[in-house]
């Protein structure tokens, strides 16, 4: 009996524990994220956003999820009842999976796994899945159009951010994201790899069908593109599981490119006063500051940029990313070998 | 331990039950979801192998990229079940002979099957004993520096299957118009725009 609680019931819930640890913050983050989007583009726009649900309209998401939870929910006649219901379930779940590897800060990740970039990719590259479902199970030309929209773009701008992930573990030499920040000491990767890191964000973009990218969703030509036909929570399933799919792809971009858990004292030896009021400062907070910088630059995509064309979409995927990223991932290697920095 | 056979059965019985459900289900867009459920748990039995790389890959190939392209072709399909199953009996009897035919040819393949001694010694030892590299350097030793060739050779026969396959489906159509990036960034203000003063009453022709 001793046996079974030490060596299955507690490390058990310490897994649990640590899962929570994890999903609680992401949750209240992610429902603060749909508030921060609209007072922000609000501000962008001279519009005063949402203000009046509690104190600076703090508490508008829970009047959004009351109202939604409040809803009917409606299934298309002809629809495939067991897929439908799936798609958002799915969208929603792998938008949390992809935490499991991700550190904030050194040694706080719930699996330090060996080959953690690869299992990022693979979660993201997962994601087409759920809408792809959706377009099919709704029975709804919309809905079916916004899906295959989205299955080829998804699948044309995973090849070059699978590119320019192997640019940045060639440098590292690692696949562990733990080992691949540690890494990064005195020199974040966005600058050597500083169109890669652009690329790599714009791809991001058009991965989690975000500004300029949204054609799966093109409310002007698709009505609301697969989730259309989606009511009450199952389509609140979705929009979070889209804000969720942000704020794992920020981590990412955080993980690969900015340096992870790192404050930047290592990179700045002129500020050699500020160091030790920068080292204090725990990993944890330098992490989410990057990921909220990138969210907010995702806000300000919206605010700015008109939507791209199809056709345009496709052909910056092939014809300019695609090329740009082999020969940046070619240049690298070459780097690496001919200066002898090969890591080991 | 014990998960880890806990596990095991779950990941195989899962993965049985699934691959069966890819040939009993009727509609098509469900056997590929069943599909991918199969590529799933497959990758899971890797994990527990301890060839975690090898899952990784087997998830983003397989089902993030094959089964993709499987379900974008099958949910296009507009497949009436009803024609399909119309000469199921007439068809049944030719494919039931190949499908024994082809199972006698396995058995007598694989019951005479037997290795030269030579074939043996020319197939090189896993370098490093594997406990001492991680999966990822393991698996990038021997293609890259072992089998270097012949990976390079795989290579260049799927270049060729890929050109194949667009120069078949590639077809030049006449009179379309389509957006020439270059002329419009070649483009230059005098070419456009020209500012003209005009008198009144006497327009610009």
């Amino acid at each position: 009996m001793a046996e079974f609680v030490d060596g299955y019931l507690l490390p058990g819930l310490w897994i649990v524990g640590k899962i929570l640890l994890f999903a609680v913050p992401i949750m209240i983050g992610m429902a603060y994220l749909t508030y921060a989007e609209r007072r922000i583009i609000g501000a962008m726009q001279m519009r005063k956003g949402p203000n009046v649900v509690g104190p600076f309209g703090l508490l508008q998401p829970f009047a959004d999820a009351i109202k939604l939870m409040f809803k009917e929910t409606v299934v298309p006649t002809g629809s495939s009842p067991v897929v439908f219901f799936l798609a958002p379930m799915i969208t929603f779940t792998l938008a949390l999976l992809a935490w499991a590897v991700i550190p904030v800060d050194s040694g706080w990740v719930i699996s330090n796994l060996n080959v953690g970039v690869l299992y990022l990719f693979a979660i993201s590259s997962l994601g087409v899945y759920g809408i792809v479902m959706a377009g099919w199970a709704s029975n709804s030309r919309y809905a079916f159009l916004g899906a295959m929209r989205s299955a080829a773009q998804m699948v044309s701008y995973e090849v070059s951010i699978g590119l320019v992930m192997i640019s940045v573990l060639l440098t590292a030499g690692s696949l562990n994201l733990t080992e691949l920040v540690e890494a990064q000491k005195g020199l974040w990767y966005f600058l050597p790899h500083f169109p890669m890191f652009i690329l790599f964000f714009i791809s991001v973009l058009a991965e989690t069908n975000r500004h300029p990218f949204d054609l799966p969703e093109a409310e002007s030509e698709l009505v609301a593109g697969f989730m259309t036909e989606y009511s009450s929570m199952s389509f609140a399933l979705f929009f979070l599981g889209e804000y969720m799919n942000m704020i794992m792809m920020s981590g990412m971009v955080s993980i690969l490119f900015l340096g992870g858990w790192l404050g930047p004292q290592d990179m700045l030896p002129g500020l050699s006063v500020l160091t030790p009021v920068l080292a204090w400062v725990p990993g944890i907070v330098w992490f989410v500051l990057k990921i909220c910088f990138c969210l907010f630059v995702f806000i300000w995509v919206r605010a700015t940029f008109p939507r791209y064309r199809y056709d345009q979409l496709m052909r910056l995927g092939w014809k300019v990313f695609l090329p740009f990223s082999l020969i940046w991932l070619v240049l690298t290697a070459g780097f690496l070998v001919y200066f002898d920095k090969l890591p080991q | 331990m014990i998960i880890a056979t806990l596990a095991f059965y779950l990941f195989a019985i899962v993965a049985v039950i699934s691959a069966l459900n890819v040939i009993l289900q009727r509609n098509p867009v469900h056997s590929v979801l069943w599909l991918i459920l199969t590529f799933f748990n497959a990758a899971g039995l890797f994990v527990l192998l301890g060839a975690e790389f090898v899952a990784m890959i087997l998830v983003v190939v397989y089902v993030g990229a094959v089964a993709v392209l499987f379900l974008f072709v099958v949910m296009m399909l507009d497949i009436n079940i009803t024609l399909i199953r119309e000469g199921f009996l007439k068809y049944f009897w030719a494919g039931a002979i190949i499908g024994i035919v082809l199972l006698v040819e396995l058995a007598v393949v694989f019951g005479g099957w037997a290795m030269s001694p030579e074939a043996e010694s020319l197939r090189i030892a896993p370098a490093p004993a594997p406990d001492a590299l991680s999966n990822t350097e393991a698996l990038g030793t021997l293609l890259y520096t072992h089998y270097a060739y012949l990976f390079q050779a795989a290579g260049l026969v799927l270049l060729v299957a890929m050109v194949g396959a667009i120069v078949l489906t590639l077809r030049r159509r006449p009179n379309v118009r389509k957006q020439k990036i270059a002329n419009q960034v070649n483009r230059s203000v005098a070419d456009t725009l020209e500012v003209v003063k005009v008198e009144t009453g006497k327009g610009v022709s």
